[in-house]
């Protein structure tokens, strides 16, 4: 299976991306792990036929959120949907320096790295991101990923079983300022002053370790 | 790349000293490389005696309490709220945390690495000072020499915005000065300032000022025939001569002449009477530069025929007041030449209502200003407190006369009013049948209040121990603070009760949430600067003064003064309390400008950062001085 994989030929960044978390030793310790809050604008919610069109990344580490470590970057459209314009407020031609698709996942795995990623409703971004992968003839991304959502869900006893949590619930309950909203930076903040709220209130209940914190995911079908 | 997120970061630092000061590029790169701490309730930041962290904190959101642990006592010492920053000192001088930081309130934290620190403070002189200044203010005895008139130092760094004020006015003199040599003749110098049309000729020699001669020396001298004319005008001229500099400003030129009480200044080139003459600065010049001169106003007041005048002239003091506070005017000054424009119209209302009377005041009397007023310390129009002393009569004649002196004190509390002057709404006026009392009966009363101190009973104290005469017989006042005084000392506990309810108001901690704010009633959520920091100064300054005997100074800065000068030893509280006052002073003044009211209750959301440092300066001393009063008057033993 393993071997199947390696036989496809892929461009040389994608390799290092692979290779960086596959003999990652970081995820034993929590303090060493790096995470990645991330959140991305996209012209809709349909896999197939919306784009994304910015991703903002702020990283975590330790129990706090390096703002130098960052990404901000957005994506050139051929799809168009008017509709969402209004909720993120990226233009067609807007004045941001737009890359192709190709360079700005080029840059975010590299800026990825071996990183955990951390998101709210991980599954969405990352099977948008993924989604461009493939355009781009590229796999699926291996990262390991969390999701505050889940995170949250597991500490409350909720007999609302299947609620999924907004992250505007969430800043309500947790009592994060949410500026920015709905910019991928600002939402990718949000996200991250979540989890460090979360992480305080779980070390109580729980041991730390990152294997606990990604079994709270229920993974993406 | 776009960095949304710095942008926040840079635009949340940047309302907060020091950052308000630095450059924008130098705060973005800090914004860039901030990290975000969340710290849970009840969690450390550090711990006391931990060595210091490579990073200082600022509070985003929440509330860091520092403690002290100090004998098992765990003190509260400071806590940081919004844009607050700490842990910086340890990290600069390199030692351990003094304080243990503790999350009152699940909190929100930017920390920033002392490296990126130590590259602004080498490029970027103000931030330096910022930073001295806030250890000072840190440190547990500000009152060490190294660090005198340092505490306040924030006050110049903050005010960046003052850095060049542009509104003090610079007074225009005349640049040709008539002069002559000391050769002359006084009849020479007169024809020569008949033919210049000039009311004054300086005396130099080398082109140096040595004395001036004005038309009053003219009068006063050569007129009443007391030295001849032909005499030489050095027998005459008044010497030295007052210099400045030609920067001087209008408000320093109306003090300096206030002063000296004179009515011109030279213009040297350095400000000395040794360098070059560059002009004269008449007080005629002044008035047509600035219609409000106190000089003119007291003037007018002596003419004033009416009520309607002395208001229009009150209204006009309080222009007077908001340009020397624009102007920076030292607040001694400012309040002395309120406090005698504000004696003057109440004596012109004394003088106007006895007129009305149908007769003469049967006996002798006083009329005493009493809080604030009697303190000489009442800059904006307040309430008005005042009270009326006559002199003792026979009883069958008691009634008459009291009934005259109320009647009297009805007239000149109608007429302060209309004047401007609020009534007192606990009736602590002349007009109230118990306050218009004779001078045995008023030191029956102090008596009473001394012996008997009961909590209404200290209070009055606090008032009428501040009184001044300001019209009327001066041995009625003497006698009367002369019992007062035996009755103290006949009852030294009173001291202590005094001294208790000098500490009835421990200082605010910090601007924290509803810490220190009212917490009902119509000034709900304001902080009350006159109980809560004007007041506490104010009863130290009292008690203090009484108690070591100095009883004739009946304002706060001259009574800390008198106790400096008591007590070498503790020069550098007193100094510092004068200071804070000060400040207070001002600050309650400007407030009271700035809102058109008494400046009493301020709200803190409308404060800025430097305004609530500059008032977090000003705690400290309240609490050292409390501190003090509870030591040396024993008051923990009481067991009130």
């Amino acid at each position: 299976m393993f071997s199947f994989f390696k036989k496809k030929k892929y461009p040389e960044f994608w390799n290092t991306y692979v290779s960086k978390v596959e003999n990652c030793q970081k995820y034993s310790t929590f303090e060493n792990i790096r995470f990645v809050a991330l959140d991305t604008e996209t012209t809709g919610f349909d896999f197939n036929n919306d784009r994304v069109l910015s991703i903002g990344a702020v990283a975590v580490q330790a129990n706090k959120i390096i703002v130098s470590d960052y990404f901000e970057i957005y994506i050139e459209q051929e799809v168009f949907n008017k509709e969402t314009v209004k909720i993120h407020g990226i233009r067609r031609n807007g004045t941001e320096t737009k890359l192709s698709e190709k360079e700005a996942l080029i840059q975010f795995l590299e800026y990825l790295d071996d990183a955990v990623i951390l998101a709210h409703h991980t599954s969405f971004d990352v099977g948008m991101i993924n989604m461009a992968l493939e355009r781009q003839g590229l796999g699926s991304l291996i990262s390991k990923s969390v999701d505050t959502n889940y995170i949250h869900k597991k500490m409350v006893s909720d007999s609302n079983f299947g609620k999924i949590y907004s992250l505007d619930e969430l800043s309500e309950i947790y009592n994060v300022k949410t500026h920015d909203r709905h910019t991928a930076s600002g939402d990718a903040l949000i996200t991250a002053q979540l989890f460090l709220k979360l992480l305080g209130k779980y070390r109580k209940n729980y041991a730390l370790n990152l294997n606990d914190l990604i079994n709270s995911h229920y993974p993406f079908s | 790349m776009k960095n949304t997120i710095a942008e926040r970061i840079f635009d949340f630092l940047k309302n907060f000293p020091p950052f308000n000061i630095l450059e924008k590029e130098q705060l973005f790169k800090i914004a860039t490389h901030v990290k975000v701490h969340y710290i849970e309730q009840d969690k450390s930041v550090f711990t006391q005696n931990e060595n210091p962290h490579n990073e200082f904190y600022i509070v985003k959101d929440g509330a860091i309490g520092l403690y002290r642990t100090m004998d098992n006592d765990n003190i509260l010492v400071d806590i940081c709220d919004e844009g607050d920053l700490f842990g910086l000192r340890p990290i600069i001088q390199n030692n351990q945390y003094l304080m243990s930081a503790v999350a009152n309130e699940e909190s929100i934290l930017y920390a920033i690495s002392v490296e990126l620190l130590k590259e602004i403070i080498d490029s970027n002189e103000k931030v330096k000072k910022f930073i001295v200044a806030s250890f000072s203010t840190n440190i547990k005895t500000p009152y060490a020499k190294t660090n005198n008139g340092q505490l306040f130092a924030n006050e110049d760094v903050l005010n960046k915005n003052n850095a060049g004020i542009s509104d003090v006015q610079t007074a225009q003199y005349s640049k040709n000065p008539i002069t002559c040599t000391k050769a002359y003749t006084i009849q020479q110098a007169a024809e020569v300032m008949s033919v210049k049309r000039v009311g004054s000729i300086l005396i130099t020699e080398n082109n140096k000022p040595i004395g001036i001669i004005t038309d009053k020396d003219l009068r006063l001298k050569i007129a009443t025939g007391l030295i001849s004319i032909k005499e030489k005008v050095t027998t005459i001229m008044s010497s030295p001569v007052i210099t400045c500099h030609k920067k001087i400003t209008v408000a320093e030129a109306q003090i300096n002449m206030l002063k000296h009480k004179i009515t011109h200044l030279c213009i040297t080139e350095d400000g000395t009477p040794n360098s070059n003459l560059k002009g004269i600065l008449s007080e005629h010049d002044i008035v047509v530069l600035h219609g409000n001169n106190p000089s003119v106003l007291i003037k007018e007041l002596k003419r004033a025929k009416n009520v309607d005048t002395l208001k229009y002239i009150r209204e006009k003091t309080s222009k007077l007041l908001s340009g020397y506070m624009e102007q920076n005017i030292p607040i001694r000054f400012v309040s002395n030449i309120i406090s005698e424009i504000n004696e003057a119209i109440t004596i012109k209302a004394i003088k106007l209502s006895i007129e009305e009377m149908e007769t003469e005041p049967p006996v002798k009397f006083t009329w005493l200003a009493l809080g604030s007023q009697g303190r000489k310390e009442q800059l904006l129009i307040t309430d008005q407190d005042n009270a009326l002393v006559f002199e003792n009569v026979n009883p069958k004649d008691y009634d008459f006369t009291k009934n005259y002196f109320l009647q009297l004190a009805k007239k000149i509390t109608n007429k302060l009013h209309i004047i401007g002057f609020e009534n007192c709404p606990a009736d602590m006026m002349g007009s109230n049948p118990r306050w218009c009392i004779s001078l045995n009966q008023w030191k029956e009363q102090f008596n009473t209040w001394i012996t008997k101190p009961t909590e209404e009973a200290i209070m009055m104290c606090t008032i009428f121990f501040d009184y001044s005469l300001v019209y009327g017989n001066v041995e009625l006042v003497d006698e009367m603070s002369e019992s007062i005084f035996e009755s103290i000392d006949n009852y030294e506990i009173f001291l202590n009760f005094l001294g208790r309810n000098a500490l009835r108001n421990p200082p605010p901690l910090g601007f924290f949430r509803q810490f220190l704010v009212e917490h009902d009633g119509e000034h709900k959520d304001q902080f009350d600067l006159k109980s809560r920091a004007l007041m506490p100064l104010i009863d130290a300054a009292r008690l203090l003064t009484l108690s070591v005997n100095h009883k004739n100074k009946n304002n706060t800065i001259e009574r800390f003064k008198e106790m400096a000068k008591a007590e070498p030893q503790n020069k550098y509280l007193y100094e510092m309390c004068i200071d804070s006052f000060k400040i207070l002073l001002r600050f309650r003044t400007n407030q009271g400008l700035k809102n058109n009211n008494s400046g009493r209750y301020v709200d803190l959301n409308n404060l800025s950062k430097s305004e609530k440092l500059k008032l977090k300066g000003c705690f400290k001393p309240i609490k050292d001085i409390q501190e003090l009063i509870s030591v040396r008057f024993k008051l923990n033993q009481i067991g009130m």
